[in-house]
C-alpha cells in the first residue's frame, strides 16, 4: 500500500516537474499528461472511481489535447526564444520555496499527532449519483450553465474575425 | 453439461490456481485471466486484415489476395514478416522519444479497454464498479497518442492529418458516450457486467436486449456511426485517405511501428463493437430462449463478427465524407438526435408498459431524425443575396 | 507520519511546482498549465481529506472535486481562447513583450 503510494507520487512528482521546467512545449504538455495519470492513479488509490476516471477523461483527454493545440496555433513549439523563464525568475522560485514551506510546516504540526479514520469509505458511482441529484442539484444545474457559457465565449473568442466580413 | 462447456475456461482456470501457492495468487489469476484476451484479439486481427482484403475485394469484383496460401488465408503471416524486416526509418529532424512513444501509447490504449468487457457469462477480467466510464476515459487517451504521432514526424502532412483526426475523434466521442448513456439510465448502474445480466432474460422467446426498443435501436445506429468514426473508418476515414494525403498522421512510420499503427486500430474498432455488443445486443446473451446451449462465448464472437462484417461492408460500398461534412454531421445532427434519445427513453421508462410507450417514444425520435436531417441540409440560409454582375 | 500528512504534504509540493511554473515561465500558455496544476493540487487535497475525515458518507469532498475539474476545464478553454485571441492581435505569447495595454 505505502509502496504504490510512493511510486504513484513519484510518477506524479516527476510529470509536474519536468511539465514545469522542460524547453520543448510540447514535452512540457506529454509530461503534465503522465502528471495527471499518476494524480488518477492517486484517486483511484483512495477509493474514489469516479473522480478518478474523470479525471482521466476530461484532462488527459480534453485539456490536454486542448493546450496542445493551441501550442500549434500559436506557433509557440519553434524554438525561437531566447529564454525559457522570465524575468523575474528568482523571486518566483523563492515565493515558491517558501510557500511551500509554510505550508509544510502548517500540515506537520496540524496533522500529525490527529486521530484519523480509516474505515474505507463506500464511494460508488451510484451513490454519486444520487447526491448529485438530492443534495448538490443545485451546483449541478449551475455548472451547467458555466459550462453552456463557457463553450460559447470560448468559441466567440477563438473564431476568425475576418471570416465574417465577406 | 451445456453449462460445464459454457464455463471451461473458469472451471481450466479455478483448476490451474489451485496448484499456485497462496502468497502469488492474486498475481497469477491476474496474469491467467490477461494472457487469453492478449493473444485471442491479435489473432482475430490477424484474421479480419485478410477477411477485409478479401471481403473488399469481392466487393470491387476482384479477387482479394490468394497468393499466400490457400485461398490467401497465409496472409497475415506474410505481411508480419514483412513488417518485422522492413527497415525503420525516422526522420532526422523528427522528435525520437515522442516519435517511438507514439504507437506504444496506442496499442497500451487499445489493450487496457478490454478489462471491461464480459466475453462470457463470469469471464470479465475486471469486475469495475464504474467500468462504462474507465472504457471512455481510456479511450480518450487515442486521441493524445495520434497527436504525438503527427506532430513528433515534422512533416506537414502528418500534421494536418493528425488535426484532422484528433477534431473527427473528438466530435464523435461525445455522440458515443451520450448514446452509452441510454443504456446505463436503463439498466441503473455503469458496471458492464450488470448491463450485460440485465439483457439476459426472456420474454417467451424474444430477448430483453436494448436494440428492440426504439430508443435502443436508436442509441445502437448513432454508437455504431460514431465507432466508425472514433476508429477513422470508411466513410470517416479523411484523416488517412488513402488518395489524397497518403497515410495521414502515420506517414512517416515504417515497419514494425507502422504495424503497431494497424494493430491499435484494429483493436480499438473490436474493442468499441464489443461494447456496442455489451450495451445494446446483449453482450454474450442468446438471441432466442431455445438457443441457449450454444456457449456464451460463441454467441459474443458470432456478433463481434457480424459487426465487423458490417463494417468491412460499409467500407466498400459508401464514399468519403468531406470533413465539413463530417463535422455538421458530428456537431448538427448526431448530437441533438443522442439527446433527444435521452429524453425519449426517460419517457419509455415512466410510462406504462405496453403499445403507448412504444408510439410515443419512436415517433419523438423518428420525428426528431427527420426534422434533424432536414436542417443538414439547409445550410444556405443565413447567406445574404449577393448579385455580381459582368463587366 | 500518518496516510493523510503524506497526502497533504504531496498536495502541498504539488502546489507549489505549480506555483513555481505559473511565476517563473515566459509563455503564456505554461502558466495556465501551472495554474491548473495548482488546481490539481487541491483536489488531491479534497480526496485525501475525504477519505480520512469524519463522515465520508457525506461525499462532500468527492463532489467537490467533481465540480472542480469541471470548472477547471472550463477555465482552460476560455483561458486558452484568450491567448489565441491575444496572439492573433499581437503576434506573440511571450508575456514579457506583452507589457503594456496600448495596441
Amino acid at each position: 500500500m505505502i509502496i504504490s503510494f510512493l511510486l504513484l507520487a513519484s510518477l506524479t512528482i516527476i510529470g509536474t516537474a519536468a511539465a514545469m521546467s522542460l524547453k520543448n512545449l510540447v514535452h512540457c504538455v506529454l509530461a503534465l499528461t503522465l502528471g495527471l495519470v499518476g494524480l488518477a492513479g492517486l484517486y483511484l488509490q483512495l477509493g474514489a472511481q469516479f473522480v478518478g476516471f474523470t479525471q482521466i477523461l476530461v484532462y488527459v483527454g480534453a485539456v490536454a489535447i486542448l493546450a496542445a493545440f493551441a501550442i500549434m496555433m500559436t506557433r509557440s513549439a519553434d524554438p525561437t526564444l531566447s529564454n525559457a523563464t522570465a524575468t523575474f525568475r528568482t523571486s518566483g522560485a523563492v515565493v515558491a520555496v517558501v510557500v511551500f514551506a509554510v505550508l509544510a510546516w502548517a500540515i506537520y504540526y496540524g496533522t500529525a499527532h490527529q486521530p484519523i479514520f480509516t474505515a474505507q469509505p463506500e464511494g460508488s458511482v451510484g451513490q454519486v449519483g444520487l447526491a448529485l441529484m438530492h443534495h448538490f442539484v443545485l451546483p449541478l444545474e449551475v455548472i451547467g450553465l458555466l459550462l453552456t457559457a463557457a463553450l460559447i465565449g470560448a468559441g466567440i473568442l477563438a473564431m476568425d474575425e475576418h471570416r465574417g466580413n465577406q | 453439461m451445456p453449462e460445464i462447456i459454457d464455463q471451461i475456461f473458469v472451471v481450466i482456470k479455478h483448476w490451474f490456481m489451485g496448484y499456485v501457492p497462496g502468497g502469488i495468487q492474486p498475481l497469477a489469476s491476474a496474469v491467467l485471466s490477461v494472457v487469453p484476451v492478449m493473444i485471442v484479439f491479435p489473432v482475430l486481427f490477424a484474421i479480419t486484415t485478410v477477411l477485409e482484403r478479401k471481403g473488399l475485394g469481392r466487393m470491387q469484383n476482384r479477387y482479394g489476395p490468394n497468393r499466400a496460401g490457400w485461398f490467401g488465408i497465409l496472409q497475415p503471416m506474410a505481411d508480419g514478416v514483412k513488417s518485422l524486416t522492413k527497415e525503420d526509418i525516422v526522420p532526422r529532424t523528427a522528435d525520437q522519444l515522442v516519435h517511438f512513444l507514439a504507437p506504444v501509447m496506442l496499442v497500451i490504449a487499445s489493450f487496457l479497454v478490454y478489462a471491461v468487457l464480459p466475453i462470457g457469462r463470469n469471464m470479465v477480467i475486471a469486475n469495475l464498479n464504474a467500468g462504462v466510464l474507465f472504457f471512455f476515459a481510456i479511450g480518450s487517451m487515442v486521441e493524445l497518442s495520434v497527436f504525438m504521432a503527427g506532430w513528433s514526424s515534422h512533416s506537414k502532412y502528418s500534421l494536418l492529418g493528425a488535426m484532422r483526426a484528433i477534431a473527427q475523434m473528438i466530435s464523435y466521442e461525445m455522440p458515443l458516450v451520450l448514446a452509452s448513456v441510454v443504456v446505463i439510465m436503463a439498466a441503473g448502474s455503469l458496471s458492464t457486467v450488470t448491463i450485460v445480466n440485465m439483457q439476459a432474460g426472456y420474454t417467451w422467446i424474444w430477448p430483453h436486449w436494448y436494440v428492440f426498443t426504439p430508443w435502443g435501436f436508436t442509441g445502437f445506429v448513432i454508437f455504431m456511426i460514431a465507432a466508425t468514426a472514433e476508429s477513422n473508418r470508411c466513410p470517416f476515414d479523411m484523416p488517412e485517405g488513402e488518395s489524397e494525403i497518403i497515410a495521414g498522421y502515420y506517414i512517416e512510420y515504417s515497419g514494425f511501428k507502422f504495424a503497431l499503427f494497424f494493430l491499435g486500430e484494429y483493436l480499438g474498432m473490436f474493442a468499441t463493437s464489443a461494447m456496442a455488443i455489451t450495451l445494446f445486443l446483449g453482450g454474450w446473451a442468446a438471441p432466442f430462449s431455445f438457443l441457449t446451449w450454444i456457449p456464451s462465448y460463441v454467441w459474443f464472437f458470432a456478433k463481434l463478427l457480424a459487426i465487423i462484417f458490417a463494417f468491412i461492408w460499409v467500407r466498400g460500398t459508401l464514399p468519403r465524407l468531406r470533413m465539413d461534412q463530417l463535422m455538421n454531421f458530428a456537431w448538427k445532427f448526431m448530437l441533438p438526435l443522442s439527446l433527444i434519445n435521452i429524453v425519449g427513453a426517460g419517457i419509455w421508462h415512466f410510462m406504462p408498459a405496453g403499445f403507448g410507450r412504444w408510439g410515443v417514444v419512436s415517433l419523438l425520435v423518428a420525428l426528431s431524425c427527420v426534422l434533424l436531417s432536414r436542417g443538414l441540409r439547409r445550410n444556405k440560409w443565413f447567406h445574404v443575396r449577393t448579385y455580381r454582375f459582368a463587366t | 507520519m500518518s496516510p493523510l500528512t503524506g497526502y497533504l504534504l504531496l498536495s502541498a509540493f504539488l502546489f507549489s511546482i505549480g506555483l513555481a511554473g505559473a511565476l517563473t515561465r515566459r509563455n503564456a500558455i505554461l502558466v495556465l498549465i501551472g495554474i491548473e496544476l495548482m488546481l490539481n493540487a487541491a483536489n488531491l487535497n479534497f480526496i485525501a481529506f475525504w477519505r480520512y475525515g469524519p463522515h465520508p458518507e457525506a461525499l462532500t469532498g468527492v463532489m467537490f472535486a467533481i465540480f472542480s475539474i469541471g470548472v477547471a476545464a472550463a477555465e482552460a478553454a476560455v483561458g486558452l481562447s484568450i491567448i489565441l485571441a491575444v496572439y492573433r492581435h499581437s503576434r506573440t505569447t511571450d508575456l514579457d513583450k506583452l507589457n503594456s495595454m496600448k495596441g
